[in-house]
């Protein structure tokens, strides 16, 4: 419509239309920029409420990672294909890991023979603390720090204690958000290791 | 005798004197950190567990041990710039109260330079469009008629003869 308006003018007003095209042109790169800006801005915003809103993951293939112990041994969880196992979220701070802490230690010593592997992500913890509660509780299976908190961003884990099930084949069998209670953690790896695959 | 005793005593004091003085040299300068020193670090970082609590001001136990490290570093010499980049390593970039001035975060802080550069540009083009079109119309004005020098002679005896 408004390069119409232009065309006219510029038979009988050339100048006019010059200057008319010229602020036009510059109007309507002014709005394209503002709509991409708001439009990126937008995104942004919505993509971070998206990731929050999303809540763990708990099916699919289990998100890989490498954990390294307090003592800098490292873990792999690829490598562990063909076991099942259990990921514990915790942090020594956190007062329900403790009460979980005995439990997860004796089905872990019930289970280690089977083929299922126990894997403890220290979360935001002070390593001093976390050797301590270590020792507390006499934990034994697979423990390290996430380091820069990235196996917990993951896993987007939303507070600890939480547990992630993985399957023999890889896949996410689930998430227990709190406290384990006996027997569940025993019902479910029971249910993981009756899985069969073709 | 009393002499072979008062040799002894004399060779054990001496010891220990020489025992403790190593210790203390091997501690020349020790760290006292107080709270105040601990908080000036710890308000630059935030509570890992509560949403938007800086370090400094939060009481959960998670807090608590972080100042707790904080403290132990800085008794083993560690100095601010150390501590933050150890938490950040750590715990990651969203620990940080300010975040960073490098990489994805420095986003943060060019975003709105950016877009105030972008949006003074757009006030100045779209000025100086409608400056541009307003001389454009004032020079399309039907021209004033000039006043020629008979007229102006002539205006100017009417006015003298007003007077």
């Amino acid at each position: 419509m408004e390069e119409a308006t232009v065309n006219v003018d510029s038979q009988e007003h050339p100048e006019e239309a010059s200057i008319e095209k010229h602020s036009t042109m510059w109007k309507t790169s002014g709005r394209i920029v503002t709509y991409f800006l708001l439009f990126a801005l937008l995104g942004l915003l919505a993509w971070g409420l998206a990731k929050v809103q999303r809540g763990q993951v708990h099916s699919g293939e289990a998100p890989n990672f490498t954990l390294k112990d307090f003592n800098g041994n490292a873990l792999t969880l690829s490598d562990l294909r063909g076991q099942v196992i259990i990921i514990n979220f915790w942090a020594s701070w956190c007062p329900p890991c403790r009460e979980e802490a005995a439990y997860l230690e004796q089905t872990w010593e019930k289970y280690k023979d089977r083929g299922v592997v126990f894997i403890g992500v220290d979360y935001v913890d002070t390593e001093k603390e976390a050797l301590a509660y270590i020792n507390e509780f006499k934990v034994t299976y697979f423990n390290g720090p996430d380091i820069g908190t990235r196996i917990s961003q993951a896993y987007n884990i939303q507070g600890v204690p939480e547990t992630f099930y993985v399957a023999k084949n890889g896949q996410l069998r689930g998430v227990k958000v709190g406290p384990l209670q006996s027997p569940e953690l025993d019902l479910k790896i029971e249910e993981l290791l009756a899985e069969t695959y073709p | 005798m009393l002499r072979k005793f008062f040799f002894t005593v004399f060779v054990v004091l001496l010891s220990l004197f020489t025992a403790v003085t190593v210790v203390y040299a091997q501690q020349s300068n020790p760290v006292f950190p107080t709270d105040d020193d601990v908080n000036a670090i710890a308000k630059k970082l935030y509570c890992p567990v509560c949403p938007n609590t800086p370090l400094d001001v939060c009481e959960t136990q998670a807090c608590k041990d972080w100042r707790a490290q904080i403290k132990d570093q800085l008794t083993s010499g560690w100095n601010e710039q150390q501590i933050l980049d150890y938490f950040v390593t750590q715990y990651g970039e969203k620990v940080l109260a300010e975040p960073q001035r490098s990489g994805f975060t420095s986003l943060v802080w060019m975003l709105p330079v950016i877009v105030l550069i972008i949006g003074l540009g757009f006030v100045s083009l779209l000025l100086k469009s409608w400056r541009n079109r307003r001389n454009h119309q004032v020079s399309d004005a039907p021209p004033i008629p000039s006043i020629t020098p008979d007229v102006l002679a002539k205006l100017e005896k009417e006015l003298q003869e007003i007077d």
